[in-house]
């Protein structure tokens, strides 16, 4: 083996090492964990201002939208515990109570769970929308409404 | 009827693809015409089964004849009749028809173009090609059966799903991604046939299949684009990227591609990287299969991802098969499989290129851990998480960054040895190049240091790829006298592959300063406004007029009319629309977008009062976004010169096979070199 050939492997060998260990930094700060609020609060002060998915439902009458100032504050429950959910920025059109809702964001000190960004839970298996959910009943109001 | 006609054929199709295999073992051993005839007929006829097959599902979704499964599943009266024929591929199983489809014609065209061929190399590869191509029959006839019968006949269906009817690149993306995907299966066909046929050995194979790389790999840049695009046009975020799991499942087998497409040249010129090659063709191919799993099996949670049952399973068992067959084909090939060429000296193209090639396996590998680790945590751990895009950030832009400087330098060094003066020469003026855009980058007002690198980088190798044509140029003008148009013209006539492989270095710069820029200097907001209140962003006032409602054939849409202020005049007006579909109680944004060379404004409707008084918006002002779609034209076209055939020299070929070296070799190399890159 020559010299040079040592190098090369050596050179190799290096960057293989630093990127190794930069992924193993990296997936160590970056797992987002998802959780339902009571697996959340399960773990106590270590579930503080750490970045995690919440999953659960939208509880019914807990929702309070403030559309100009684009605040939306709801309590999601999983059956047994729920958690105070704080959101900037606009619900999804057909956000309503009891859906199924996955949140990003950090559960805070002051016991409500600051949401960055909200999904509507949704499967690709389609079923037939109940009576009262159909767009169509909301898009005719929104024409009687508008008037045009 | 249909889906008797479909099934039966996918039946039989089956059997002719068994008996071809069958055919093909025997042709490759005694390596007599008629056998070959047979593996030739059998990958024919399976074409030609496959397409009545697709046929009859095409007819079946246009005549909506719902006593087929499939139809059932995705058919709907209401949908448009061009929405209707794409929804082939808008869910599990017709999309593996489609797939199949797309395999029986790479097959049936790779056959053709090489029938003449001596040796057992392209009886193998089809063989090859009709294995794979089993095991997709074998989804269709069991699994992913698009063909069952439907009794009671339902009258209608719910249509396919509303996010992939809602805009017209679903006609481009996919087929461009089975294209591009399906076609990796013709390089491991390929080296497959190579380590069979005992040609591993020789330039032939890895000349083929470097071309046939070079088609797939052209075909999946466009639909990585095309993806890109869609989700930006569709999904209402204003992003285009997200390391979402079908993304990265789509983009580690082009960069795995991409390596091959260099290391190939290294294996043609310099005998080296023999082994190397092979697993690279054989990865990328199992990269292809583990993304189709991944995506259709339904065990990664995502937007593309379609729901389905025990599918998995034969996904995982024939990812197990490939792996092994192709160890066992490698580990026997070994003696075959050693470099003849050696590198000469570290400032050469050669060692940039073995760079280039460890970079991008690394990058592979990061994406590939990101996207596995949710699996492995969820088995071993039993917890649910998920890997966020700040990992795939944090670990890509340094490989990024140093990937963008390697496209520079690799054009710009010789082969063999550059002398002290070579490299300084060459390497010091596109420095130039990185002055200029760090300039404008800065007087801009970018101050991400990572996107600063990016841009300042991607000057230099601007600088150095646009150099490498210029002084091609400039050596024909001062042989032959060529006006300048007509030397450009004559140097990438001339040299097809070389010229092609600088034009889409030059489309990734552009996509590379597209992503820096318009993710580092974004921003964004959201309004509530009653008609006649206006939004300010990056400079641009955007005035509501009205929202409305309407109906169409399919959906029903609601949207919002803005227009924009310029010194008190209406200069132009952007209707973001939501809509609903019936099948769906999610309407679909469909956002609009404003575009400019220099960016795009971007606007989603967000929410409305029913009684339409007022809409909240979310507007985006994001800079250089086109640069992303035209870097991705420019890679396309690069591709595409590189693929089109290459006119006939023999004189100069003995010359140009010794490694061009010193300052003669530089010109010479570009000026008449007929093997080169």
């Amino acid at each position: 083996m020559t010299p040079k050939r040592k190098w090369a492997i050596a050179g190799t060998a290096a960057i293989i090492a630093v990127f190794g260990w930069m992924l193993y930094g990296g997936l160590d700060k970056n797992v987002v964990f998802f959780l339902t609020p009571k697996e959340l609060l399960a773990k106590g002060t270590k579930g503080y201002d750490v970045p995690v998915r919440l999953g659960g439902q939208v509880r019914p009458g807990s929702v309070k939208w403030n559309d100009q100032t684009l605040e939306l504050r709801f309590a999601l429950t999983d059956g047994s515990s729920e958690v105070a959910v704080h959101s900037k920025g606009t619900p999804p059109q057909m956000f309503r109570d009891g859906m199924g809702v996955v949140l990003e964001g950090r559960y805070g000190r002051d016991s409500v769970f600051d949401a960055t960004s909200l999904m509507v839970k949704h499967s690709n298996e389609y079923r037939a929308p109940k009576a009262g959910e159909k767009p169509q009943e909301m898009y005719r109001t929104l024409i009687k409404g508008s008037g045009s | 009827m249909n889906g008797l006609i479909g099934h039966g054929a996918l039946l039989i199709s089956v059997a002719v693809i068994v008996l071809g295999i069958g055919a093909g073992v025997m042709a490759g051993r005694l390596r007599t015409q008629d056998w070959i005839n047979a593996v030739y007929s059998a990958v024919y006829t399976n074409f030609a089964l496959v397409t009545i097959a697709t046929g009859a599902m095409v007819v079946a979704l246009v005549t909506h004849d719902f006593s087929v499964s499939y139809v059932a599943q995705v058919g709907s009266r209401a949908t448009p009749l061009f929405y209707t024929i794409i929804s082939l591929w808008s869910a599990l199983e017709g999309s593996i028809l489609f797939w199949g489809w797309v395999l029986s014609l790479y097959a049936a065209v790779v056959v053709w173009t090489n029938r003449r061929r001596a040796g057992a190399l392209v009886p193998w590869s089809a063989t090859a090609l009709l294995s794979v191509s089993l095991f997709f029959a074998i989804l269709l006839i069991g699994p992913a059966n698009p063909f069952h019968l439907v009794y009671p006949v339902p009258t209608d269906g719910p249509g396919p799903n509303p996010l992939l009817q809602n805009h017209i690149l679903m006609a481009v993306h996919p087929p461009l991604l089975y294209l591009g995907y399906v076609g990796m299966t013709v390089p491991f066909a390929f080296a497959v046939g190579a380590m069979l046929s005992g040609e591993i050995g020789s330039n032939d194979w890895i000349k083929l299949t470097h071309r046939w790389t070079l088609l797939s790999w052209g075909f999946l840049s466009a639909a990585i684009i095309a993806g890109m695009w869609w989700s930006y046009e569709v999904l209402g975020w204003g992003g285009y990227w997200a390391w979402d799991p079908v993304e990265n499942a789509s983009f580690m087998p082009w960069l795995t591609a991409t390596a091959f497409l260099h290391s190939a040249i290294m294996q043609e010129r310099r005998g080296m990287l023999r082994l190397w090659n092979v697993n690279l063709v054989v990865g990328t191919f199992v990269l292809t299969i583990l993304g189709t799993f991944l995506t259709r099996s339904g065990i990664i949670s995502s937007v593309h991802a379609f729901t389905t049952g025990t599918i998995g399973y034969f996904f995982l068992a024939f990812i197990a098969l490939v792996l092994v067959a192709s160890l066992g084909l490698v580990a026997g090939n070994s003696d075959r499989l050693g470099s003849v060429g050696h590198l000469d000296s570290a400032a050469s193209r050669e060692t940039v290129f073995l760079l280039n090639n460890l970079f991008l396996t690394v990058f592979m590998f990061t994406v590939l851990v990101g996207t596995l680790f949710p699996l492995v945590a969820e088995a071993i751990r039993g917890v649910k998480v998920s890997v966020g895009e700040p990992f795939f950030n944090r670990m890509s832009l340094p490989v990024v960054i140093v990937l963008v400087f390697l496209m520079g330098v690799g054009p710009a060094l010789p082969w063999g040895r550059a002398s002290r003066d070579e490299l300084r020469r060459k390497l010091v003026p596109p420095a130039a190049g990185t002055a200029l855009l760090l300039a404008i980058a800065l007087a801009a007002g970018m101050r991400n240091a990572y996107a600063l690198a990016v841009v300042a980088l991607a000057g230099y190798s601007i600088v150095a790829n646009a150099r490498e044509i210029v002084i091609g140029m400039q050596a024909r003008h001062e042989a032959h006298g060529e006006a300048w148009g007509v030397a450009l013209l004559k140097l990438a006539g001339g040299n097809r592959r070389r010229f092609g492989g600088y034009l889409a270095h030059i489309g990734v710069f552009a996509v590379a300063i597209g992503i820096a820029a318009s993710s580092s200097m974004r921003s964004d907001r959201e309004a509530t406004l009653k008609p006649g209140e206006s939004v300010t962003i990056a400079g641009r006032t955007l005035r509501l007029k009205s929202v409305w409602g309407r109906e169409e054939t399919q959906r029903s849409v609601v949207g919002a009319t803005l227009e924009f202020v310029e010194n008190g005049r209406v200069a132009a007006i952007i209707e973001p629309r939501m809509n609903f579909y019936p099948a769906s109680q999610q309407p679909v944004p469909t956002p609009a977008v404003r575009s400019s060379l220099l960016g795009d404004v971007y606007v989603n409707l967000q929410a409305f009062r029913p009684d339409g008084s007022n809409v909240t918006v979310k507007v985006i002002y994001e800079p250089l976004v086109p640069w992303i779609w035209a870097g991705g034209l420019i890679v396309v076209l690069g591709a595409i010169t590189s693929i089109l055939p290459q006119r006939v020299r023999v004189a100069r070929e003995a010359d140009a096979r010794q490694p061009a070296t010193g300052a003669r070799g530089a010109l010479a190399g570009l000026h008449a070199n007929v093997e080169a890159t």
